[in-house]
C-alpha cells in the first residue's frame, strides 16, 4: 500500500483585505482576503514551515525531499537543500527542486506516489500580479506538504487507488523567468481546452481505482483557471458538496501549493475508509484517487488548515506592494547589512538552518550558538547537540527599533528564555509592536533575514503563538 | 596570579582634547595631530621625547602607522589598539604599563575617531565575515531594554524612570553648556526631554550619546620622574579592564538590571588603588552615558549607590555638578559625543582638568577635598550582556 503518511499546510500571518486594493490601484480588488508571505518570508521558508508541521505529525523520516515552487529563491542552486536543513534531515536524503510551474507541485506528487523511499513533497507559491490586477486579488501565498510512502514507512493514512493523467500543449498561462507577473490569454480559450482534459484524466483516474464518481466524499480541484476549475465539477458527476472549498474567500490561490494546500485541508476533515479525489488543471489535467485508512484518525495536525484560514493579521496595501517590490519605501539611513560568508555559514548549518545549539553535559547549560566552551564550569568540548527549533518560550524583555536596517523596519526584539533552559536575542515576526508583552509565549520560524549580493540570509526568528495566554505570572513576579 | 596594579608608579603629565564635533574640514590626521600637539605643548616637549605611542581607534586607521604618518613620527615604536567604546582607555592602559615596566620613560596614548566620514548617522561597525545569525539590533535598542527591566526588578513606576532618565541627560547638557570643548552646548529641562518622540524602545534620540568627531592625548611617565615635567602630576591609582565572554546574552540567570563586567572591573580598579569606600574617596566620576539607562545602572555598579537607589540619588542631585558626586561634570558622552577612540581619554582629560584645578570656573566642582581627591573614569563597549569595561582611578597626590 503506498499513500499520504502525514501532511501540514502553512499559511503566513497576514492577510490583505481586497477592498482595500481599488483605493490605491484605481482598480481591482474584490471581497474577502488574500494570504500575504512577510518580508521575511520566501517560498523556501513558507517550504520549511509546512514541512515542520507534516513531519511533527508522524515518526517517519522521509527518504527524499521534493520541493517545488513556481517562485524559487534561487536557481542553478538547489532549494530543497535549505529545507533539508531546517528540517534536519540525514545527508543520506536526497532533496531536489522540481520547478518552474504549477504543474510542477503535482507532477512531484505523482513522482512520489509512483514508488521509492517514503518522500516529503513540500510544495509553496507567493502569487503576485501588478496593481489592480485580477491575479494580485485572487493570488495567495501558502505551503503545503505531503508525507508519501509505503505502509512499511509508516502508517499511511490516504491509500492511492488510482490515477489519471492528460497531457496537452496550448497556451493559457505563462511568465517570463524573473517578471513578478504572470500573464493570461483570452479566458474562455483555456476553460475550453481544460474542461476535456479534466474531465479525461478524472474518468482514468476512477476506471484504475475502480470507483464510481458517486463514491467520493472529498472532491479537491486545483489549478490556475478559476472558471474552468469550477466548470469542470459540473462535469465530473460530483454533488457540489463534496466539493471541497477552495479557500479562495479567506488564502487566494496559491498557485503550486494549492493542490497540496486542499488535498491537506481535505484530509483533516476526513474520517477513516472516505474517498479523496484530487484534480488538478494545469498545463493538462491529473487525477488522484486516494481512500482514507483508519490511520487516519490517529493523525492529528498540529496546526490545521482552517483554523490558520480563520486567523492571521490584516496588512495594509501599501505594505503589501512594498513587501513585493512594487513599492519603494525610503529605506532607514543605515548602511546596508553585508552578504553572510559561505564558508562560516556552512560550519554554522545546524545551527543557522536547524537552530540546534549545545548543551553542556556537566552543568546543563544550553549554549545558543553552540560553543565548545562552556560558559559556567569550564568543561570543554563535552557538549551534546540541543535542537530548539520546536523548543516554546517566552518574552523574558523586549524592545522596538526604529534605528536598525530592516527591509521592514520597525525590528521588534526580543530576549525569549526557551522552556526548559536556554536563552536567546531573537529578532519577533509576525507581531505588531504594541501586541508584544514581557511573557508573551513564542514559537520559532524559519526566515529569510535579509539579501544581500543575491544570497539569502536564512536564520530563525521568534513569532507569537497564536492564540497563546500571555505568561502574567512572571512579570508579577 | 593576582591583578597588582600600578599604583602610583605612573603619572599623566600632559594632555590634549580636540574640541568633539562634526568636523567636516578636518580628517583624522588633523584630529590627531590637533589633540597631540596640545599635549606635547602642555608639557614643554616635542615628538621625539616621546618613546614610544599607542593609537586608540576603532575604526578610522588600521596599525600605528596611522599616527606615525600624521606626525610623521621618526622610527618610533606605535601600537594600535582597539578594544570597542572603550579604545580611548586600553591605549592609556597600554602606555601606562609601558612605562612602568621600564621599557620606556615616557609614552604617548592618542585616541583618534573620525566618524562623520561615514555618510550615515550613528556609529556603524565594520562588518565582519559572518554566518548571518548574529544578532539585529542598535546599540539604541539593546540598552534600551535595560529600562523596563530595572523598573520593574526594583518596582519604579514607568513614568518615573523615565523622568530620572530624562534628568540624567540634563545634568549632562547642563554640565556641557559650560565646556567649550562639548559637541552640545544647550540646556534641556527634564520636561522637554520627556517630550521627544521614542526611537528606540523608550529611549528617545536625546536619551542616546551624540556622534561627533575628535580627538585626545596623554602622556605618561614614572611617578618618581612626574615633577620633571609638570608641577602638578596626576598620579594612576588603578587601571582595570574586564573583557566580558557575552554569556549575558545567552544566560537565563543576566536579567538586565546590570552589568557583570563593570561591577567586576570596578571591584578590582577599588582592590588596585585599596578602596574599600568608593564615594567616600571618590570626588568626581566620568562615566560611559552612551544611554540614559547606561549611566542609571553604572551608578550602581561602581558602588556610587545602592542597588535599587540609584534612580533616587539621581533624583536627589547627588551627581549634579555641585552635588556631593558629580558624574560627568565635562558633559559626558551625552554633550561631547563619541567619537569610539577618543572618548576614554576625553574623560581622563577632565579628570586631569579638575584634579589641577584648571577646569573653568562655571564647571569647577567643589567636592574635591584633601581627604577625598580621587577621580574615577569609566568606560564601557559592547551591549548589556555583552561588554568590555574599563575603570581608571587617579589623584593629584601620592599616597
Amino acid at each position: 500500500m503506498r499513500g499520504i503518511i502525514s501532511h501540514g499546510a502553512y499559511l503566513p500571518h497576514r492577510r490583505l483585505d481586497r477592498s482595500t486594493i481599488a483605493a490605491v490601484a484605481g482598480t481591482g480588488g474584490g471581497k474577502g482576503t488574500r494570504t500575504v508571505a512577510s518580508y521575511d518570508e520566501d517560498t523556501t521558508t513558507l517550504g520549511v514551515e509546512a514541512a515542520r508541521r507534516a513531519l511533527r505529525a508522524t515518526a517517519t523520516v522521509p527518504g527524499a525531499l521534493w520541493f517545488s515552487t513556481v517562485v524559487p529563491a534561487y536557481v542553478d542552486k538547489t532549494n530543497a537543500t535549505a529545507i533539508h536543513a531546517a528540517l534536519r534531515l540525514p545527508g543520506d536524503v536526497i532533496a531536489a527542486d522540481f520547478g518552474g510551474a504549477i504543474r510542477s507541485g503535482v507532477a512531484a506528487l505523482r513522482a512520489a506516489l509512483a514508488g521509492g523511499p517514503a518522500a516529503l513533497v513540500v510544495t509553496a507559491d507567493i502569487r503576485t500580479g501588478l496593481p489592480g490586477s485580477a491575479d494580485e486579488a485572487a493570488g495567495g501565498d501558502a505551503a503545503a506538504a505531503l508525507l508519501v510512502g509505503d505502509d512499511a514507512d509508516g502508517p499511511v493514512v490516504a491509500e492511492l487507488l488510482g490515477s489519471g493523467t492528460a497531457t496537452d500543449e496550448f497556451l493559457d498561462r505563462w511568465r517570463t523567468p524573473g517578471d513578478v507577473r504572470s500573464k493570461q490569454w483570452e479566458e474562455k480559450f483555456g476553460e475550453m481546452s481544460y474542461l476535456p482534459l479534466g474531465v479525461e484524466a478524472f474518468n482514468a483516474a476512477l476506471d484504475a481505482a475502480g470507483i464510481d464518481a458517486a463514491a467520493i466524499d472529498h472532491l479537491v480541484v486545483a489549478g490556475p483557471h478559476a472558471r474552468a476549475a469550477k466548470a469542470v465539477v459540473r462535469k465530473l458527476g460530483v454533488a457540489p458538496d463534496k466539493v471541497v472549498d477552495d479557500l479562495s474567500a479567506t488564502v487566494g490561490n496559491p498557485g503550486a501549493a494549492q493542490a497540496g494546500l486542499l488535498l491537506s485541508s481535505a484530509l483533516e476533515r476526513a474520517t477513516p475508509g472516505q474517498v479523496v479525489v484530487l484534480l488538478s488543471l494545469a498545463d493538462g489535467a491529473d487525477a488522484l484517487v486516494f481512500r482514507t485508512t483508519d490511520a487516519i484518525a490517529q493523525l492529528v495536525p498540529s496546526v490545521s488548515v482552517a483554523d490558520q484560514a480563520a486567523a492571521g493579521a490584516p496588512l495594509p496595501y501599501g505594505k503589501f506592494l512594498a513587501w513585493r517590490g512594487l513599492l519603494t519605501p525610503e529605506p532607514p539611513r543605515r548602511p546596508e547589512p553585508a552578504r553572510p560568508s559561505a564558508s562560516a555559514a556552512g560550519r554554522a548549518e545546524d545551527w543557522k538552518f536547524g537552530f540546534v545549539g549545545s548543551k553542556d553535559r556537566s552543568s546543563g547549560a544550553i549554549h545558543l550558538p553552540p560553543a565548545r566552551v562552556s560558559m559556567t564550569g569550564g568543561a570543554i568540548d563535552d557538549m551534546e547537540p540541543i535542537p530548539m527549533a520546536d523548543v516554546p518560550g517566552r518574552v523574558v524583555t523586549y524592545t522596538i527599533d526604529k534605528l536598525v536596517y530592516s527591509p521592514s523596519p520597525p525590528v521588534v526584539f526580543a530576549v525569549v528564555d526557551f522552556d526548559g533552559g536556554g536563552r536567546a536575542p531573537i529578532e519577533l515576526t509576525d507581531v505588531d509592536p504594541a501586541d508584544v508583552k514581557i511573557g508573551t509565549a513564542v514559537e520559532m520560524t524559519f526566515r529569510r533575514f535579509f539579501t544581500s549580493d543575491g544570497i539569502h540570509n536564512y536564520f530563525w526568528k521568534a513569532r507569537p503563538v497564536a492564540g497563546a495566554p500571555t505568561d502574567t505570572a512572571e512579570t508579577e513576579a | 596570579m593576582a591583578s597588582h596594579g600600578i599604583k602610583d608608579r605612573v603619572a599623566i603629565v600632559g594632555m590634549g582634547c580636540t574640541p568633539f564635533k562634526e568636523h567636516w574640514d578636518k580628517g583624522v590626521d588633523d584630529l590627531a595631530l590637533d589633540a597631540s600637539n596640545e599635549a606635547f605643548a602642555s608639557v614643554g616637549i616635542d615628538k621625539d621625547d616621546v618613546d614610544a605611542y599607542w593609537l586608540g581607534t576603532a575604526q578610522s586607521g588600521m596599525s600605528g602607522i596611522t599616527l606615525a604618518r600624521a606626525l610623521q613620527l621618526q622610527n618610533k615604536p606605535v601600537t594600535r589598539v582597539e578594544n570597542y567604546c572603550a579604545t580611548g582607555s586600553e591605549a592609556l592602559r597600554q602606555a601606562a604599563y609601558a612605562v612602568a615596566s621600564g621599557a620606556y620613560d615616557v609614552a604617548m596614548a592618542v585616541g583618534v575617531e573620525k566618524v562623520k566620514d561615514s555618510g550615515y548617522q550613528g556609529l556603524n561597525a565594520f562588518p565582519i565575515p559572518s554566518d548571518g545569525t548574529t544578532r539585529t539590533l542598535t546599540a539604541a535598542g539593546s540598552f534600551s531594554m535595560v529600562a523596563p527591566a530595572y523598573a520593574e526588578k526594583y518596582g519604579v513606576e514607568m513614568d518615573q524612570l523615565k523622568r530620572t532618565l530624562a534628568r540624567i541627560a540634563s545634568k549632562n547638557h547642563h554640565n556641557g553648556a559650560r565646556n567649550p570643548r562639548a559637541q552640545f552646548r544647550k540646556e534641556f529641562s527634564v520636561d522637554q526631554l520627556c517630550a521627544m518622540p521614542r526611537v528606540a524602545g523608550d529611549l528617545s534620540v536625546f536619551d542616546c550619546a551624540g556622534v561627533a568627531d575628535g580627538s585626545a592625548a596623554a602622556i605618561v611617565v614614572r611617578a618618581e620622574d612626574a615633577l620633571q615635567y609638570t608641577d602638578k602630576p596626576i598620579y594612576l591609582k588603578a587601571l582595570s579592564f574586564v573583557a566580558g565572554n557575552g554569556s549575558g546574552l545567552v544566560d537565563p540567570g543576566y536579567d538586565y538590571t546590570w552589568f557583570p563586567e563593570i561591577a567586576a572591573c570596578a571591584a578590582d580598579a577599588y582592590a588596585q588603588a585599596g578602596i574599600t569606600d568608593p564615594a567616600g574617596r571618590i570626588a568626581m566620576a566620568e562615566v560611559h552615558d552612551c544611554f540614559t539607562p547606561t549611566e542609571l545602572v553604572l551608578m550602581e555598579d561602581l558602588g556610587f549607590s545602592e542597588r535599587g537607589m540609584g534612580w533616587k540619588d539621581i533624583e536627589s542631585g547627588r551627581f549634579d555638578l555641585d552635588g556631593e558626586l558629580p558624574v560627568n561634570p565635562d558633559g559626558g558622552l551625552k554633550s561631547f559625543g563619541h567619537p569610539v577612540g577618543a572618548s576614554g581619554l576625553r574623560m581622563m582629560f577632565e579628570a586631569y582638568l579638575q584634579l589641577r584645578g584648571e577646569a573653568p570656573e562655571d564647571r569647577t566642582i567643589s567636592s574635591i577635598t584633601p581627604e577625598r581627591n580621587l577621580a574615577l573614569t569609566h568606560n564601557l563597549g559592547g551591549y548589556p550582556g555583552e561588554m568590555v569595561s574599563f575603570v581608571s582611578i587617579m589623584g593629584p597626590t601620592l599616597d
